[in-house]
């Protein structure tokens, strides 16, 4: 019997497993469907990493190492290229490997943090021929800093997640031609300073308000593709389209929470963020088992995700320790221009001086201003200069606050100020 | 010389194979493209249909419900996904009643078994996302939903164990009558066959041209489709289509025998050269159609578009028989030819023998194939599969469950693929909801090291469809 089994071995799952050990827990294990811990980080070789959480820049691989090299001096134990097929509200995990073959493991708690996935073509229907040549910015990045091979030449990218930025950069130093970054929406979905380093610093031209409509295929490879200008109704504009002759398509159109082993275990989930519902401890509906970075929503910073998922480890060693918190749940829900919050529970009674609330606003904001609202009474406000669907918002709302609230629930919004 | 040469491997080329790998004949499968069913086959709604759509008396009807009666037990012998679901046709007004009735008689006289009209209430009730605005459907049990590939693939691998020669990427450029056969010329030199058989799919019409005088014409036909998440199937019991009408046989919803839900298709002549490329307008007016058979389907949870194209002929019935001494049509094979594959099959040797050519049956032919599937194994299944391979106990596709074993069996199989998409079709990987975007890389691993060929060589699917250009650094290491 573990005290914590740790699905997922990416920054999320060393972090909790970190935390969960200095929090007093002894039996830990970790299960890593890859050969080596540090998931995506691995492939991840820009720098840019760790400025919160370590006051330095560090690549991907470097912040993933900082991790690894922690849990060297704790008695964690790790399972590589092991993958869990089903977890259940019993704790039991049940994993496949080559070494050991099919096992169902018993653990007190368990911590999810399988990461997120990212969105296909399929996912958003683009017109066109279905050649070779058409990836996500991710595998393309695995492809080519991992592997060690180009996959091509002459790239449009389609989306301006941060993925597809730092490939558009990354291609255009390893000699290939990036012609467009091409957005759906009016406003990029990356950092801005993303934005500024891999596109504008390289004379890569950004077309918000676009889309890709067509993609040819000569001889089973990518050849052409056609974008056009959109309307306010996200409909091609007739006339406007742009023709880029390209061997490669990448798609950077936004991630999924990668949720199913957490769906099949019954935890209930929220439509809007496509993760689990988590209280203020990072602890999903059924008891004893926690989530936590980009399985439970979306992140911009990886420095983020281990604040979130260390508090996911110490609330996994309370609840082995002291047992489940059984206070009452006040609801969060979003209200203008605000698309969702994690957490989406706060039970009060057990927040300490005050609680993380995180969430992301619908549109792009200039001296704007959070509120805090318990029906018609507004509870707390939070000044900002600058908010942006692409960055992630975050409010600390002290305890008072929360036992000031009446109804239930309590509403946060944006709006100008 | 060969007796039999076979010109096309889709389903209908790969069923005529199996069936005459039955015979003491040397036979060889004629394919322009680099893998087996790379046309209509892999490419449709995967339905085997009962048979009450096609006009009575006509050979679509009868070999449709003879297929169809033919697959189970193929299914079971070649270990091909299929499960007898039943369809719905649905009516959303008094006039489709009236169709609904009409394909109803039609049905019983071609010998569909089972069919029944149902009330919308009584739909709803077997299919609850059903519209309200559903009056009545024709329910016909004998339907059901098959994986089209591994049909095919089931039917040519089994052909090849049983001795059969197919030669892949090798395209027919002319034939000529020679003295008791025909010269076959190919992109890879000439063969010689005593009897050829047409079973070239959307090119039918070219190869008939080249033994015997104009017949028909095949004016291609592209039919889109979604293909939905697992976590949308739970949306169609059954297969649910429409009533045909003037704009064609209407948008089904279907499950799959993956568990994703399939919608689709429009129907589009294409003039110029064919291509299965998705068309804003073609994806739609699947959208628009499929909304009325099922309002509350949303495709948010799409995973990816595809299109087929169909080999439909200016005639409206299968072009089977003999066309010329010694050459046998199988072509302009539309829908149902999914459903009737293995009864055209039967067909063919018909036709053969009626040419004279009726060699003695093989005194023990292969009529099984066993393939080891991880997802659909029981944990002690699982814990056995391992023991016996340890490949077994690494997922390689974590969205589909598909292992490393899976996919090593696969690249030495029968008809071993040669592309990243000839191993999703024989073992599943990629088909589902990341599209590959995690398992790709390493199936290109797997294939390089397995085939012992450089990734650069690796395909994605066709001729030329390499998926990486170039190794980076390339100088530096120089």
């Amino acid at each position: 019997m573990y005290d914590l089994i740790v699905v997922g071995g990416g920054p999320a799952g060393l972090a909790a497993a970190n935390s969960a050990w200095q929090k007093g827990l002894k039996n830990i294990l970790i299960v890593e469907r890859d050969k080596e811990l540090g998931g995506i980080l691995n492939q991840c070789i820009h720098n840019g990493f760790g400025l919160h959480r370590f006051k330095e820049e560090l690549t991907g691989p470097e912040y993933a190492a900082r991790f690894i090299e922690m849990l060297k001096d704790t008695g964690v134990s790790v399972l590589l290229d092991t993958m869990v097929l089903e977890i259940n509200d019993r704790h039991e995990v049940h994993v496949i490997s080559a070494q050991n073959g099919y096992q169902v493991l018993q653990a007190k708690s368990i911590v999810l943090s399988m990461g997120c996935r990212e969105r296909t073509r399929g996912a958003i229907g683009i017109p066109g021929e279905r050649p070779a040549g058409v990836f996500t910015a991710g595998s393309a990045q695995r492809y080519l800093n991992l592997e060690g091979y180009m996959v091509g030449k002459r790239v449009v990218i389609l989306g301006s997640g941060d993925i597809g930025l730092i490939m558009a950069r990354r291609m255009t130093l390893e000699g290939a031609q990036v012609l467009a970054c091409v957005e759906l929406m009016p406003y990029s979905g990356g950092l801005m300073r993303n934005i500024v380093q891999c596109l504008q610093d390289w004379n890569i031209p950004l077309y918000l308000s676009h889309t890709i409509t067509d993609i040819r295929a000569e001889n089973g490879r990518v050849s052409h593709v056609t974008v056009h200008k959109l309307d306010e109704n996200r409909q091609p504009i007739p006339g406007t389209n742009l023709e880029f002759d390209c061997d490669t398509v990448l798609l950077s159109v936004g991630l999924i929470p990668e949720n199913e082993l957490t769906r099949a275990a019954g935890i209930e989930m929220d439509p809007r963020t496509n993760g689990a519902v988590v209280y203020e401890n990072m602890e999903t509906s059924v008891p004893g088992i926690f989530a936590c970075g980009n399985v439970v929503h979306v992140h911009d910073l990886v420095d983020y995700v281990s604040a979130e998922s260390e508090r996911a480890g110490a609330a996994a060693a309370e609840f082995v320790l002291k047992g489940q918190r059984e206070g009452k749940a006040l609801e969060l829900k979003n209200g203008a221009d605000v698309s969702y919050t994690v957490p989406q529970k706060i039970r009060a009674d057990d927040v300490g001086k005050a609680a993380d609330v995180f969430f992301r606003v619908r549109r792009v904001f200039k001296n704007s201003v959070i509120e805090v609202h318990d029906g018609e009474k507004l509870l707390a406000s939070f000044k900002r200069e600058h908010m942006a669907p692409g960055e992630m918002e975050h409010i600390l709302l002290p305890r008072k606050i929360l036992d000031s609230a009446q109804g239930g629930q309590i509403t946060i919004s944006a709006r100008e100020a | 010389m060969f007796d039999v040469a076979v010109i096309g491997c889709g389903v209908i080329g790969a069923a005529a194979a199996f069936e005459l790998s039955k015979y003491q004949a040397s036979v060889v499968v004629l394919e322009k493209e680099n893998d087996i069913a790379m046309g209509a086959t892999r490419a449709n709604s995967a339905i085997i249909h009962a048979g009450y759509d096609p006009k009575p008396g006509t050979l679509m009807a009868r070999l449709n419900v003879a297929g169809n009666a033919m697959t189970e037990q193929l299914c079971k012998d070649l270990d091909v996904p299929f499960a007898r679901i039943g369809s719905f046709v649905l009516a959303f007004s008094e006039e489709e009643r009236a169709t609904v009735q009409a394909l109803y008689e039609r049905g019983v006289k071609n010998g569909v078994p089972g069919l029944q009209i149902l009330s919308g209430d009584e739909v709803r009730q077997m299919d609850p996302l059903v519209s309200p605005e559903v009056v009545c459907a024709l329910y016909a049990p004998s339907a059901g939903i098959i994986t089209p590939w591994e049909y095919a693939l089931a039917f040519a691998e089994t052909a090849v164990v049983n001795g059969v020669e197919l030669r892949r990427s090798t395209e027919v450029t002319d034939l000529k009558k020679i003295d008791g056969g025909y010269r076959i010329e190919t992109n890879r030199g000439p063969l010689e066959a005593r009897f050829v058989i047409n079973a070239a799919g959307v090119q039918s019409d070219k190869i008939h041209d080249m033994a015997a005088p104009h017949a028909f014409t095949v004016i291609p036909n592209k039919g889109e489709y979604y293909v939905m998440d697992k976590s949308e199937c739970y949306r169609a019991k059954h297969v649910l289509f429409q009533c045909p009408n003037a704009d064609g046989k209407g948008v089904l919803i279907t499950p799959t025998m993956d568990h994703n839900l399939l919608v689709g298709p429009n129907a589009q002549n294409i003039s110029g050269p064919v291509n299965t490329g998705n068309t804003a307008e073609g994806m739609a007016f699947v959208r628009a159609k499929a909304a009325q058979t099922m309002p509350s389907l949303a495709y948010r949870n799409a995973i990816r578009n595809f299109a087929g194209v169909r080999a439909n002929t200016d005639k409206d019935e299968f072009q089977i028989g003999i066309a010329a001494e010694h050459f046998i049509d199988l072509a302009g094979i539309k829908s149902p030819g999914l459903s009737s594959a293995p009864a055209i099959a039967l067909e063919a040797v018909k036709l053969l023998n009626e040419c004279g050519f009726a060699p003695e049956k093989k005194e023990h032919p292969v009529l099984t194939r066993r393939k080891k599937r991880f997802r659909f194994m029981s944990e002690d299944e699982r814990q056995a599969a391992v023991r016996e391979n340890p490949l077994y106990g690494r997922v390689i596709c974590r969205c589909e469950t598909v292992t490393e074993g899976e996919i090593v069996d696969a690249i030495h199989s029968p008809i071993p693929p040669c592309s990243v998409d000839g191993v999703k079709r024989r073992a599943g990987s990629g088909m589902g909801r990341c599209q590959g975007g995690f398992c790709g890389p390493r199936v290109v691993d797997i294939l390089s090291r397995e085939l012992n060929i450089s990734p650069l060589s690796v395909l994605q699917d066709g001729e030329g469809s390499n998926i990486l250009m170039s190794e980076t650094k390339k100088e530096a290491q120089a």
